[in-house]
């Protein structure tokens, strides 16, 4: 199953409630906040900090879902439910699927507010 | 404080993801309302403390402190448990939207909030915080502060509990008469006047007023809410609202007005407490031997010409410093057996 990186009607629907301009503003946010979270669940992943990998996969999996960014999300979220172990089984893999969706949501993102 | 539109409410939002925090705010705003952001629960526990507000949009996942937390801190503190919270998460599973109801939530809203929803549930918890601050406001004004506090703790139900408590009878000496003598403007002005001495002595000292009848009062030290020592309570109660009559009765004298003098009777023991009425009227108060005993050693002040008047029980509790008169034991119009009656000198300090 594909999906596009970012689901327009949601992104649409944000820009509408929230207006166009206050997104491009929320956008510029989430593209410092999110590296900050990508590599929270790095460092936590090297420290074995449980609690610190799912607070910051929550976050991510919430602004992902928040801009449209559906994949990003799942991908999230499934990291929140699992945790720890299974990302270090893969070996540091999953993060790096996860910063190669980021990239993409991340150039979409920026065509979409400046659009 | 900054005010939203017509209809705007102070918020608080709190949640550790900055991009979250602008996107509610933003939404509450467009909405009219004054909004304050947090970015964890300890940071939102030392506002809500500080600063009055509304209602709260609560997440959960937070550094610090977590939303579970807040919501326990906020339920365990009387001066928040009735601020409405809103969990606005992400929350994965059922249960932890059941704890949230559980910990005392409103309602529950899952991200991305959709601001339609945001609003209609903003809507109904600030109604209802409406309604609930008007009940307050009626109970404040009809019942003593004891009395309402343990209705917001309890809930109301009629019947009662057996308690340890002291209860105190007062009135004024020649009321009548002097009722007469003066326009009945006088007369409302001075009890006016007298129940808000005998009220800031009493409440000052622990004890709830359950009755006023005419010139007469009824209080209780213990009841509804325990009172560790609520026999040395009355009696310090009793001490100092002899010392408050004397004060006004200067004033009095200085106007060329005739002095009053009271009479304080006060008896300690196991009674009943509890609501009595039916569901629509009710009252709380106090019943049993102990409440008869207390307001016959009132009546006998007159006859003792003393102003304190206390039973066994009462002198019990006491020091063995305070100044005491035993006036052997008395017996009662209605009672079989004579109890032993003290009078407490007055212008002590306990």
């Amino acid at each position: 199953m594909t999906q596009p990186t970012i689901d327009r009607a949601t992104f649409d629907e944000l820009k509408d409630t929230a207006g166009a301009d206050f997104v491009a503003e929320l956008v510029d946010t989430f593209l410092v906040e999110a590296p900050v979270m990508l590599g929270d669940l790095r460092t936590a992943l090297g420290a074995g900090n449980a609690d610190s990998f799912r607070r910051a996969a929550h976050s991510l999996k919430s602004n992902s879902n928040t801009f449209g960014a559906l994949t990003l999300g799942a991908m999230a979220k499934e990291l929140e439910l699992t945790g720890l172990a299974p990302a270090r089984a893969a070996n540091g893999a999953t993060l790096d699927a996860l910063a190669q969706e980021y990239d993409r949501v991340a150039t979409a993102l920026k065509d979409l507010k400046n659009a | 404080m900054r005010e939203g539109g017509r209809s705007g409410a102070r918020l608080l939002v709190v949640d550790d993801n900055k991009v979250n925090r602008l996107l509610l705010n933003r939404s509450l705003e467009q909405q009219g309302h004054s909004v304050a952001t947090a970015e964890n629960g300890r940071i939102a526990l030392d506002m809500l403390r500080r600063e009055s507000f509304d209602l709260v949009l609560l997440d959960m996942e937070m550094p610090e402190m977590d939303g579970f937390q807040v919501l326990e801190q906020m339920k365990s503190d009387l001066q928040l448990r009735d601020v409405p919270v809103l969990v606005t998460s992400s929350l994965e599973g059922v249960e932890s939207v059941v704890r949230c109801i559980e910990l005392g939530a409103e309602d529950y809203l899952p991200k991305p909030v959709n601001p339609v929803l945001l609003k209609a549930r903003i809507g109904a918890s600030l109604e209802k915080k409406r309604l609930r601050d008007q009940q307050k406001e009626m109970m404040r004004r009809f019942a003593t502060p004891e009395v309402a506090q343990d209705l917001q703790q309890s809930g109301f139900a009629l019947g009662g509990k057996r308690v340890q408590a002291a209860v105190m009878f007062s009135d004024i000496r020649g009321f009548t008469p002097l009722a007469e003598s003066q326009s009945p403007e006088e007369t409302i002005e001075l009890l006016n006047t007298y129940y808000t001495l005998m009220f800031s002595a009493i409440i000052g000292h622990g004890g709830g007023v359950n009755q006023m009848i005419g010139d007469g009062i009824m209080a209780v030290f213990g009841a509804p809410l325990p009172l560790p020592d609520h026999r040395v309570s009355a009696v310090n109660a009793a001490l100092e609202m002899i010392e408050l009559i004397d004060l006004f009765n200067l004033e009095r004298a200085a106007a060329g007005k005739a002095e009053i003098r009271i009479g304080i009777g006060i008896a300690s023991g196991e009674m009943i407490a509890g609501y009595t009425g039916t569901n629509d009227r009710a009252t709380y108060t106090c019943i049993g031997d102990i409440v008869n005993l207390a307001s016959r050693i009132e009546s006998h002040t007159k006859e003792a010409q003393r102003a304190i008047l206390i039973d066994a029980a009462t002198r019990e509790a006491l020091h063995e410093r305070v100044l005491l008169e035993a006036l052997g034991a008395i017996t009662f119009k209605g009672k079989s057996i004579a109890v032993d009656v003290f009078s407490v000198g007055v212008g002590q300090k306990l």
